[in-house]
């Protein structure tokens, strides 16, 4: 079977993408075939929340209904093979993104994986006080006089977990700024990560502008500095080849339900000698060795940041979207989206009165594209596309500070996935291009 | 539902023409308690600070400035022109009358009687997203009465 496929692999990786191919993906999701406001459903809000395939529902469902039970304890048939599949699913996950399977911990989504690291931090400093743990607890025990560094365009995820840990360690948090169009100013983060930098975080694609981040200058820049680099994969990971060994990040989070997957369940990786020595965060049953009634050890990661009965037919769906990638081409997949953003930009770009956030028509960016329209707010943009079955988000995506950067307060968003056609976004075009005139604006 | 029935002619003229609105330019008459109230939402940005002055029971103005989508600037207009002249019961009961059809999720029609062009916002109690953007300068109005009372 395997050499039977080869060709037909090969030539898919060599392949564009093409609006038939779209056409026979978007039959794998049933959720995309149903009509809206009398409407055919344009779903351009992926960046928000993806869809999901028939084989990822059906991965969820086959799991309640053969394989449910507890992992990692029980010696019966039902426990063994509910383990077998949860860790195969991350063995999926880890060679997708080019881990090791044992820095592939599972959360519920990206949030709770920036927020564990955070976390993991800070007791770092309480353990590294007490002598707890291992001795390199005390170099990544953050306190006054460090430094954390954040971006100007960072989603509010990546953002108020570092302003707590600045908090709670007494260490002082700064950003990098961005310049009028929206880029990350890299002269000013080569004076901002210095020495007193412990750790550097940042989007690898921002969800709001559509920029791809130049991740190896800014991780060059941490490691002279001596500090850890922890990257938001979120809107990345679903969309282009992302590889963290050769991105040399020590954290990456991503979240499930924007990549095909289900609610419920993210992915932090972690370089191994950190997951191994950094202090849990959730303690209780499922990550320790021995337990007595006054202390307990614990095991290594990923299971050390896993407490508690996790999130198992999710992971096992998760995969099954991973899979799903896989096989239609994350390069192919990441081509297509590039393409149909660069078709919104331009299209934008000609309407009057519109204005698109970050890099103009003809410079990279992922497939999605957020807009102001002048004189009508996003809110009323959102409705009225909606009345046409077109789905956007509205408002400030999570990124307050970066609307506020370049002066706005709320924008229309648009977010392409692999399911989105070039007619989708023709229409979504053509709809945008009369909202002006019905608010009269 | 259509598009045209949640924006009513009535509400676009409204947006635009923002009744009231210049409320840092707009001094409280001379002698009148005042009440002030500032409300976010945080979801979308809607942002409305509104002033009452009260006088013998009787709302004399209702001045207010802010920003947001043409539901929420249209709906602190209307509130406007309505208000003023009401005494502060007459207004409390308006603004509850209009709460409870716009939470109805469409099952209490809006009387033009009592809440004269506001009832145009009917609509917009089929949209339950759009409700707090209805809603925003009412809340701002009840507050700030409660401090001018």
């Amino acid at each position: 079977m395997a050499v039977v496929s080869t060709p037909t692999t090969l030539t898919r990786a060599l392949s564009a993408m093409d609006n038939a191919e779209v056409l026979r993906i978007r039959n794998d999701f049933p959720v995309l075939n149903q009509t809206v406001n009398g409407r055919p459903l344009i779903y351009l809000d992926s960046g928000a929340t993806s869809q999901n395939p028939l084989s990822v529902i059906e991965a969820e469902q086959e799991f309640y209904e053969q394989r449910n039970a507890a992992v990692h304890r029980g010696a019966h048939h039902l426990a063994v093979e509910a383990t077998e599949v949860f860790e195969d699913a991350r063995q999926t996950v880890a060679d997708f993104v080019g881990a090791a399977y044992e820095e592939i911990v599972w959360t519920s989504n990206a949030t709770e994986g920036l927020n564990v690291v955070s976390y993991a931090l800070s007791n770092a400093a309480l353990w590294a006080a007490q002598g707890r743990g291992d001795s390199r607890l005390r170099d990544l025990a953050l306190g006054p006089g460090d430094e954390i560094v954040v971006t100007e365009m960072e989603h509010h995820a990546n953002l108020i977990p570092w302003q707590e840990l600045a908090y709670r360690t007494g260490a002082t948090l700064r950003h990098i700024p961005l310049d009028d169009a929206g880029v990350l100013r890299m002269d000013k983060a080569a004076e901002i990560v210095g020495e007193r930098t412990k750790l550097l975080a940042f989007t690898h694609a921002s969800n709001v502008l559509g920029t791809i981040n130049p991740v190896s200058d800014l991780v060059a820049l941490a490691r002279r500095a001596g500090a850890l680099v922890v990257l938001d994969a979120c809107q990345s990971a679903p969309h282009l080849a992302l590889d963290v060994k050769h991105l040399d990040v020590d954290f990456a989070v991503f979240s499930g339900h924007k990549m095909l997957g289900p609610t419920g369940v993210g992915v932090l990786y972690g370089k191994q000698e950190l997951l191994d020595v950094l202090p849990p965060v959730l303690t209780g049953g499922s990550m320790i060795t021995t337990v007595t009634m006054e202390r307990a050890e614990y095991l290594p990661a990923p299971q050390r940041f896993e407490a508690g009965t996790q999130k198992i037919s999710q992971a096992v769906a998760l995969a099954a979207a991973v899979n799903y990638l896989t096989e239609t081409g994350i390069d192919r997949v990441h081509r297509w989206e590039s393409d149909l953003g660069q078709r919104m930009v331009a299209g934008l770009e000609a309407i009057d009165g519109v204005r698109v956030l970050g890099p103009a028509a003809g410079q990279d960016r992922i497939g999605l594209a957020a807009f102001d329209v002048a004189g009508v707010h996003a809110h009323d943009v959102g409705q009225f596309l909606d009345a046409r079955g077109i789905a956007v988000r509205v408002g400030h995506h999570c990124a307050q500070p970066l609307h506020r950067r370049l002066g706005l307060t709320a924008t229309t968003r648009a977010s392409a996935y692999l399911y989105n056609t070039t007619d989708d976004v023709d229409e979504f075009l053509d709809a945008v291009s009369g909202v002006r005139a019905y608010f009269r604006a | 539902m259509s598009l045209d029935q949640l924006y009513q002619q009535i509400i676009l003229d409204h947006s635009k023409a923002r009744h009231g609105s210049g409320l840092a330019a707009t001094a409280a008459p001379d002698g009148a308690s005042t009440g002030q109230s500032h409300q976010l939402n945080p979801v979308c940005g809607d942002e409305v600070t509104l002033r009452v002055a009260v006088d013998h029971g009787t709302v004399t103005q209702l001045a207010w400035d802010g920003a947001g989508c043409s539901i929420s600037m249209a709906s602190a207009s209307v509130l406007s022109e309505l208000a003023e002249g009401m005494t502060v019961d007459e207004l409390r009961s308006v603004i509850g009358n209009f709460r409870d059809v716009l939470r109805s999720r469409g099952k209490i029609p809006a009387d033009p009687e009592i809440l004269g062009d506001a009832a145009a916002f009917e609509g917009v109690a089929r949209y339950a997203a759009r409700v707090k953007c209805a809603m925003i300068s009412w809340v701002a109005a009840e507050d700030a009465l409660n401090q001018a009372a």
